[in-house]
């Protein structure tokens, strides 16, 4: 089991790393063996980001992430390599995974280099036509190709044969089939639904709620950041609570049924407090892009402009926000089911 | 009026030989009508449509001819088009986003446009004011650059400045692809609010995400390694297609609000052949459940029902006759 606990990741930005980003903000959750969780989030929800968390890609500013027992983030060495038979990942595009230059299954040789170097070559051999069988490809399709020789599910479906050579317990599946064309994609979700038949856990991140609905059991909904729904799939899609997943289930456009009128929830009000925080201060890396231009003129037009918009309340730009929404708390409204209050 | 597209084959040169994207062609956009024409990456349907606009270097036309309100339309004369281009035709183009020129202001890169089809951005203000705030953003993004603003705002304003000399067509290629869920869906509700204002005629939204069809097209054309396979209203195309490509397409698409764990969904097994010396006949014909022996030819696009064309051997001997009311 891989477990999550308060992880907040931010990034530094500006010139001299002197603004700061928040992307993950106190995200606590766990993945277990034999279950899908679809992580779903929009553009600049930190979702990606939290998949890199777990894979070690980027190190986590705060919180903990936990598996069996052992925090990840002290992991070197040894240690760190026999956590990566355990725990891999796949990504969005198959093509950029590869290098061009070589054969597609040259991500074999390098698995069969770090972790079994005593397996025979004829042995090898068989273990990997035992895993590409098993993720539905045929050995003799896909072997000794290039990758320009290949169809994009065919490269993800090797890729992800790739990590089931190694012992691997958890995959982060992040968009892996959003390149897909719609005629091989499912093909790609049922194969992950007979990983997790296999005690397999998986964290299906993707933006396609459709796709969440169909593969998982288990659903994070991510919002700037901050989780703001998670649950059991049916619970939170059956019966969203958040109004930000409200938003979210009525526009996403569905084949059998038109969009319903706008809830007209404005999630992002401006409440008095804010315009005067906005008004009276800001920090540069929240102020407006218009804010930092290098002529005095501009800048003084500009001021004039940014007082305006603090006024109004346009300035609650993103990276505002997400400096300075609070971290609301997770409530249980039904068995399995929390929701942000 | 409208489009009319007759016959229109267009191809790719290469060192390997003619690779037709765009293969006998035929079909027609009513006056205020959306379609949508989707299909999967490779089967042509951007070809089309930067096509009807502007043909790339490396594009030729090798029959056919495209009529817009009447007059034909010079496609393989990128000079002759070039009256026709975003007065009478226009494009929002794939990755919208990174269409506007980085170098100006939206609104100077709208004025030197304006002014090389001899307009004046200063009487087209107001108009252009107007439009940009009926999609919800502020005018005082015309005097922003584009790194200053966000992917769906960009892709908003690019559809205002596309249509701003309401042209008699709109091509919209991809416009919801890149963009999230709510801006996809307000993106969405302006090309049918463009069309109620009549801001462009007809509209032609090119996309492989069936679903967003379900939600504005009125018809939808559906295409297939450069040949046309089913052409309907939106509705039968999505609850009673004909072809069996359509039907295996959309009964493999999962969807919201519908719980899946009686039902595995299934995608179709293989490939689309490749369009450089494609085999003949049918092009499904390897992928297709149905295929029977007659497939080894090519099935004619036929109109089979009032207003539903369909190219497979399975419903050609119900095709009307020729000429017919609701001819396509």
């Amino acid at each position: 089991m891989l477990s999550l606990e308060n992880v907040t990741k931010v990034f530094k930005t500006g010139a001299f790393g002197g603004a700061s980003l928040p992307a993950v903000r106190r995200a606590s959750f766990d993945i277990l063996p034999g279950e899908v969780t679809a992580l779903i989030g929009e553009s600049g929800s930190g979702k990606s980001t939290l998949g890199r968390l777990i894979l070690r890609l980027t190190p986590v500013t705060s919180g903990k992430i936990t598996y069996e027992g052992t925090d990840v983030s002290a992991l070197k060495g040894k240690a760190l390599r026999e956590y990566y038979r355990h725990v891999q990942g796949v990504f969005q595009d198959p093509f950029s995974s590869y290098n061009p230059v070589f054969r597609a299954d040259r991500v074999f040789a390098t698995i069969k280099r770090s972790y079994f170097p005593e397996v025979s070559a004829a042995d090898w051999r068989g273990r990997v036509g035992n895993s590409l069988e098993s993720v539905g490809l045929n050995p003799v399709d896909v072997l000794d190709k290039f990758t320009h020789q290949l169809s994009g599910g065919q490269l993800q479906r090797i890729l992800i044969a790739r990590a089931l050579l190694l012992d691997i317990k958890i995959l982060v599946a992040d968009e892996i089939i959003s390149m897909l064309d719609a005629s091989t994609r499912v093909d790609v979700l049922n194969l992950l639904s007979n990983l997790k038949a296999r005690g397999l856990g998986v964290l299906f991140i993707t933006h396609d709620l459709s796709l969440g609905n169909y593969i998982s059991e288990r659903t994070i909904i991510l919002r700037r950041g901050i989780v703001v729904e998670m649950g059991a799939t049916e619970k939170v899609f059956d019966n969203p609570q958040h109004d930000y997943t409200k938003m979210l289930l009525t526009s996403v456009p569905q084949l059998h049924k038109k969009w319903e009128p706008d809830t007209g929830v404005d999630l992002d009000e401006t409440t008095e407090e804010d315009a005067k925080v906005l008004a009276g201060r800001y920090t540069k890396s929240e102020l407006h892009p218009l804010a930092r231009s290098h002529s005095r003129k501009g800048r003084r037009a500009q001021a004039a402009i940014t007082e305006r918009e603090a006024a109004e309340g346009l300035l609650r730009t993103d990276t505002y926000l997400r400096v300075h929404e609070e971290i609301p708390q997770l409530v249980e409204v039904e068995e399995d089911h929390l929701v942000a209050m | 009026m409208g489009l009319k597209v007759e016959n229109l084959r267009l191809c790719y040169r290469t060192l390997r030989g003619d690779v037709v994207a765009v293969d006998d062609v035929t079909f027609g956009i009513e006056d205020g009508e959306i379609m949508g024409l989707a299909g999967e990456s490779g089967c042509g349907k951007s070809t089309l449509g930067n096509g009807l606009v502007r043909m790339d270097i490396r594009m030729a036309q090798l029959g056919g001819r495209v009529e817009l309100d009447g007059k034909e339309l010079p496609i393989s004369n990128d000079k002759a088009m070039r009256r026709f281009r975003f007065a009478d035709v226009s494009i929002v183009p794939q990755y919208a986003m990174s269409a506007l020129n980085p170098t100006r202001r939206v609104g100077k890169m709208v004025s030197e446009l304006l002014k090389s089809r001899g307009f004046d951005y200063k009487k087209a203000l107001p108009e252009l004011e107007r439009r940009v705030k009926l999609v919800g953003l502020d005018a005082d993004v015309l005097h922003r650059y584009p790194i200053e603003l966000s992917g769906g705002m960009k892709q908003r304003l690019v559809m205002v400045i596309s249509t701003l000399l309401n042209p008699s067509l709109l091509i919209a290629d991809e416009v919801t692809s890149a963009l999230d869920v709510s801006t996809q869906r307000a993106v969405g509700e302006m090309l049918l609010e463009f069309r109620d204002r009549e801001f462009v005629k007809s509209t032609m939204v090119i996309t492989h995400d069936l679903s967003i069809l379900a939600q504005v097209a009125d018809t939808i054309l559906v295409m297939y390694a450069g040949k046309l396979a089913e052409k309907a209203s939106a509705d039968v195309v999505i609850n009673s297609p004909l072809h069996p490509y359509t039907q295996l397409l959309i009964s493999s698409l999962p969807e919201v609000g519908v719980r899946h764990d009686e039902k595995t969904l299934v995608g179709i097994p293989g490939r689309p052949p490749s369009l450089l010396n494609p085999p003949p006949g049918c092009r499904f014909r390897d992928r297709c459940p149905a295929a029977f022996d007659r497939c080894v030819e090519q099935p004619p696009f036929l109109e089979v029902k009032p207003g539903h064309s369909v190219a497979c051997w399975l419903h050609a001997d119900a095709a009307l006759p020729a000429g017919g009311p609701g001819t396509c």
